[in-house]
């Protein structure tokens, strides 16, 4: 499908999306975190979209936001879109995980609160992936420092 | 000097010159006993050097031909290494019990050779009971095993033990019956009238069609009574530690390694007698030099090794439940029925003899 | 006289295994926790970061030409892919054209590397199942390509060659010569080892209907490479996002249904064989042209977004690149095949026994630097 028949279709099941597709070779959906699970779940379950292949899973740490980027695919169609999530809350950002419509998303999202601290609802095992349990801090957000590890020029 | 070749009496008799005869006779047990220890211990060596040449021209190297010219002493050299290592021993274990499985393992091992007839009437015992004697002998390996995993206090040690026990006590039932199969042939289990029997043709060609079949569940079941691929699951690097040897260092280790291989050499010089005529010659050419007959047994006895390690350098390993399953579901079945035509060719004395 | 089945009161206990960091199974530092119930295999759960580097926070920092340097060592078994996957989207963000002459070495030293990982693979794969000659046989083949990288690119195994806009120096005068000769020794190799390993039986039986994907779950879990075309799941980058000179060859997709371990062993011998195909079709004829196109020293790529996938020997690389204009990028993520491929593990080796995790682990051949980075 294209880009423009995939917005009208998404648009009309939920209205309040913002559809972007300048600076970025995919259609952009950002979306607010109280409708990420079903909007997931739509996109996954619907025959026309059936995007079962969620082929990214990126924290990023806009500044002053946090978010979460999904870049997904459809093995039928093999057509791809990228949804977008943000929360301007950095004390303690918590999204709704999409584990149950995809399984990849498990380690994905671990590695996610791993490097970012963002908390996911309904995860099955949410703890570091990488870094041990005992470190304190979120390393790839922009406000982490660290004099020893870290050499910056 | 005309020295028989009856090693036993010709030391017994030599004593008796200057000895009350008891401690004569258990002087001269004593002799013979140390001279088979001295030369297999060094023999179980240079069978370990082997494995290492073969391995390496299997996989397009040249294996060890540093220590010595073609890397003879490779092996001395190792011996000593771990002659020399520290015997660690973890707190927990059972003392008396960690120290004493390996002695079983390798004393097991020795005391099977003592009944070979390396060539006519070269045999240390030569006991009516030959081939039972060698069977349960053999038997009394698999407590050391079961022993080393138990005292060890080691998780893994116990569970490569449980499963190397396991699959010994299994194959041993292929390796009797299919020696059984072949005792119908002869009508003794007496080493050297096994022999005798044989003047009129190797008994596998007197046997033909079962006897190939005995044969090749022989060679299947020895190698995996042994322990080596493709049976090895239990001590295979990739899977949990090393089995039921991994708490074992030094000197200790070295007997567990060192049966393994006397092992192999027994299992091959159990073929060799049964199925190819031990010491005697093909057509009898060398019949007057009977102390040819030594070569002619290790001969054959080494292409049996070399098949051994031929197939442990090819062929992937079996899974703990498939060598179970090919034991108990095959080859004990197959072997049963094989007893049955074996009878029912000598009864009507179908054997083919020269 | 009646009897009654007396239900036993035996109940086995599970007991916890460490398959620690330093194992010859696990290629690489993976640590797996095992919960095992005698033989039988109840759950499998991984502990990563061994050897975690921290490339993306690094890339940050570091410029364009420098962040293809950290790509060699992620998966350093397909290190021209990793390399030629971070120049694809630095290049197609600044919307160079490049000379044919490019794409057309590009995707032959792909082939190349593709061809040298599946053959360490092989062996390894030979000796975890306990087949302990195959190893030797494997590594003697890539020797044969590493010696063709040393001459052309100056390394073995972490080659630098591809840079942002095109090559780094031309390639040596005997490349053609030497690789014509490499493809026609390994012909008559490849059948040798389908005779020796493939058709073995003890093989077949221990990785026939062991460790079973299905398809649904193969996406569901986002396998790609050979791990999801072994469950019939089509995913070959070069086939659907065709990039370098891959629309002008053809070849075939390797795929099997069974989703068994045998059958994405087969999967990967296929692909020698298509690889093989493909430099064939294009050794012949490598257009003259420049080596490389014209790039500023300081490279700045347009505010955006950018996402650019490859086919590495181990599946699809994807690269997701976020620029606001500046020399560095703002966010830069690898998307590993590995990472992806690792989440299934638990889910094919529960039920099974432990010889069938060794054998399933090493046909999702892992490379533990591709997962931590």
């Amino acid at each position: 499908m294209t880009n423009e028949a995939l917005q009208n279709l998404i648009n009309s099941w939920i209205t309040d999306l913002e559809f972007s597709e300048e600076e970025s070779q995919f259609l952009n959906i950002t979306v607010t975190p109280e409708h990420l699970h079903q909007l997931m779940s739509d996109l996954k379950s619907n025959k026309e979209t059936s995007f079962d292949y969620l082929f990214c899973l990126s924290g990023v740490d806009w500044q002053p936001e946090l978010g979460v980027v999904y870049h997904l695919e459809s093995t039928t169609h093999r057509h791809s879109i990228v949804v977008k999530v943000k929360t301007a809350d950095r004390e303690n950002p918590v999204f709704d995980s999409v584990c149950d419509i995809w399984k990849t998303a498990e380690f994905h999202e671990r590695e996610v609160y791993d490097f970012f601290g963002i908390k996911f609802n309904n995860h099955p095992n949410l703890k570091r992936l990488f870094l041990t349990d005992e470190w304190e801090g979120f390393p790839l957000r922009k406000d982490y420092e660290d004099e020893i590890n870290m050499v910056i020029k | 000097m005309n020295i028989s070749l009856n090693i036993t009496e010709t030391i017994q008799e030599w004593l008796i010159g200057f000895m009350p005869e008891g401690v004569a006779s258990i002087l001269g047990m004593s002799i013979v006993a140390l001279i088979y220890l001295a030369i297999f211990a060094v023999a179980g060596l240079y069978l370990v050097l082997l494995e290492r040449k073969v391995a390496a021209w299997f996989q397009l190297r040249i294996g060890p031909n540093r220590v010595g010219y073609w890397g003879l002493f490779q092996t001395m050299a190792d011996a000593l290494k771990l002659v020399s290592k520290e015997l660690t021993g973890t707190v927990k274990a059972d003392k008396f019990l960690y120290n004493l499985a390996p002695y079983f393992v390798i004393i097991s091992s020795l005391m099977a050779l003592a009944v070979f007839p390396f060539t006519k009437e070269f045999q240390a015992f030569d006991i009516n009971i030959g081939i039972f004697f060698l069977i349960a002998i053999s038997s009394v390996g698999v407590i050391g095993i079961l022993l080393a995993g138990w005292s060890s206090n080691n998780k893994f040690a116990l569970i490569g033990a449980m499963r190397s026990g396991v699959q010994t006590i299994s194959y041993e039932l292929s390796i009797g019956l299919s020696l059984l199969t072949m005792v119908l042939l002869t009508g003794s289990l007496q080493l050297s009238e096994i022999v005798e029997t044989q003047k009129e043709g190797w008994l596998i060609l007197q046997g033909h069609v079962p006897a190939v079949i005995a044969f090749m569940i022989y060679m299947i079941a020895g190698t995996a009574e042994t322990n080596r691929a493709p049976f090895d699951m239990v001590e295979a690097e990739s899977e949990l530690g090393a089995g039921f040897h991994t708490e074992y260092s030094g000197m200790k280790f070295a007997y567990f390694f060192l049966a393994e291989f006397i092992n192999m050499f027994i299992i091959a010089a159990i073929a060799t007698t049964v199925f190819f005529g031990a010491w005697l010659s093909p057509f009898g050419i060398t019949e007057s030099i009977p102390w040819l007959g030594v070569f002619w047994f290790l001969g054959k006895t080494l292409m049996l090794v070399f098949l051994m390690m031929w197939f442990r350098w090819t062929f992937p390993r079996l899974r703990v439940d498939q060598l179970l399953t090919l034991e108990w579901k095959y080859l004990l079945p197959i072997n049963l029925v094989n007893i049955v035509i074996m009878a029912i060719i000598v009864w009507l004395n179908l054997t083919i003899k020269f | 006289m009646e009897t009654t089945l007396v239900k036993s009161n035996f109940k086995s206990e599970e007991y916890f295994i460490n398959m620690g960091p330093q194992h010859p199974a696990t290629h690489g530092v993976l640590r797996l926790l095992l919960t095992i119930d005698g033989e039988i295999i109840k759950k499998v759960e991984p502990d990563l970061g061994y050897i975690h580097r921290s490339i993306e926070k690094m890339c940050e920092r570091d410029s364009y030409q420098q962040i293809v340097h950290l790509t060699d060592r992620m998966d350093y078994l397909s290190s021209h892919i990793n390399n030629e996957a971070v120049c694809l989207t630095v290049e197609n963000a600044l919307q160079l054209e490049l000379p044919d002459r490019v794409k057309v070495i590009r995707t032959i030293l792909s082939e190349l590397t593709r061809i040298a990982s599946h053959c360490l693979w092989w062996g390894v794969m030979g000796m975890d199942v306990g087949a302990l000659t195959t190893y030797f046989y494997g590594f003697r083949d890539r020797e044969m390509i590493n010696d063709i990288f040393e001459e052309t690119c100056g390394a073995r195994l972490t080659m630098n060659y591809n840079i942002p806009g095109g090559l780094m120096f031309d390639i040596h005068p005997n490349f053609v010569q030497r690789t014509k000769d490499f493809i026609a020794h390994f012909k008559t190799k490849l059948p040798e080892y389908d005779t020796l390993l493939t058709g073995n039986v003890i093989f077949q039986k221990r990785t026939k209907g062991v460790g079973v994907l299905s398809k649904e779950d193969a996406i569901s879990f986002g396998a790609s490479g050979p791990v999801g075309r072994g469950s019939g799941y089509s995913c070959d980058v070069r086939k659907h996002h065709p990039y370098s000179a891959y629309d002008r060859v053809t070849f075939n997709e390797a795929l099997k249904t069974e989703g068994d371990t045998f059958a994405r062993y087969q999967v990967r011998i296929q692909e020698m064989w298509e690889a093989m195909s493909i430099i064939e079709q294009l050794i012949d004829n490598i257009p003259e042209g420049e080596h490389k196109v014209a790039t500023n020293a300081v490279i700045k790529l347009p505010k955006g977004e950018y996402y650019q996938k490859v086919e590495t020997a181990r599946g699809e690389l994807g690269v997701y690149i976020i620029s606001t204009g500046t020399k560095n990028p703002y966010r830069l993520k690898f998307r590993s095949p590995g990472f992806s491929n690792l989440s299934l593990l638990n889910h094919i080796a529960v039920g099974g026994k432990i010889g069938d995790l060794v054998a399933s682990m090493a046909t999702l051949d892992l490379v533990i630097p591709d997962i931590d980075r």
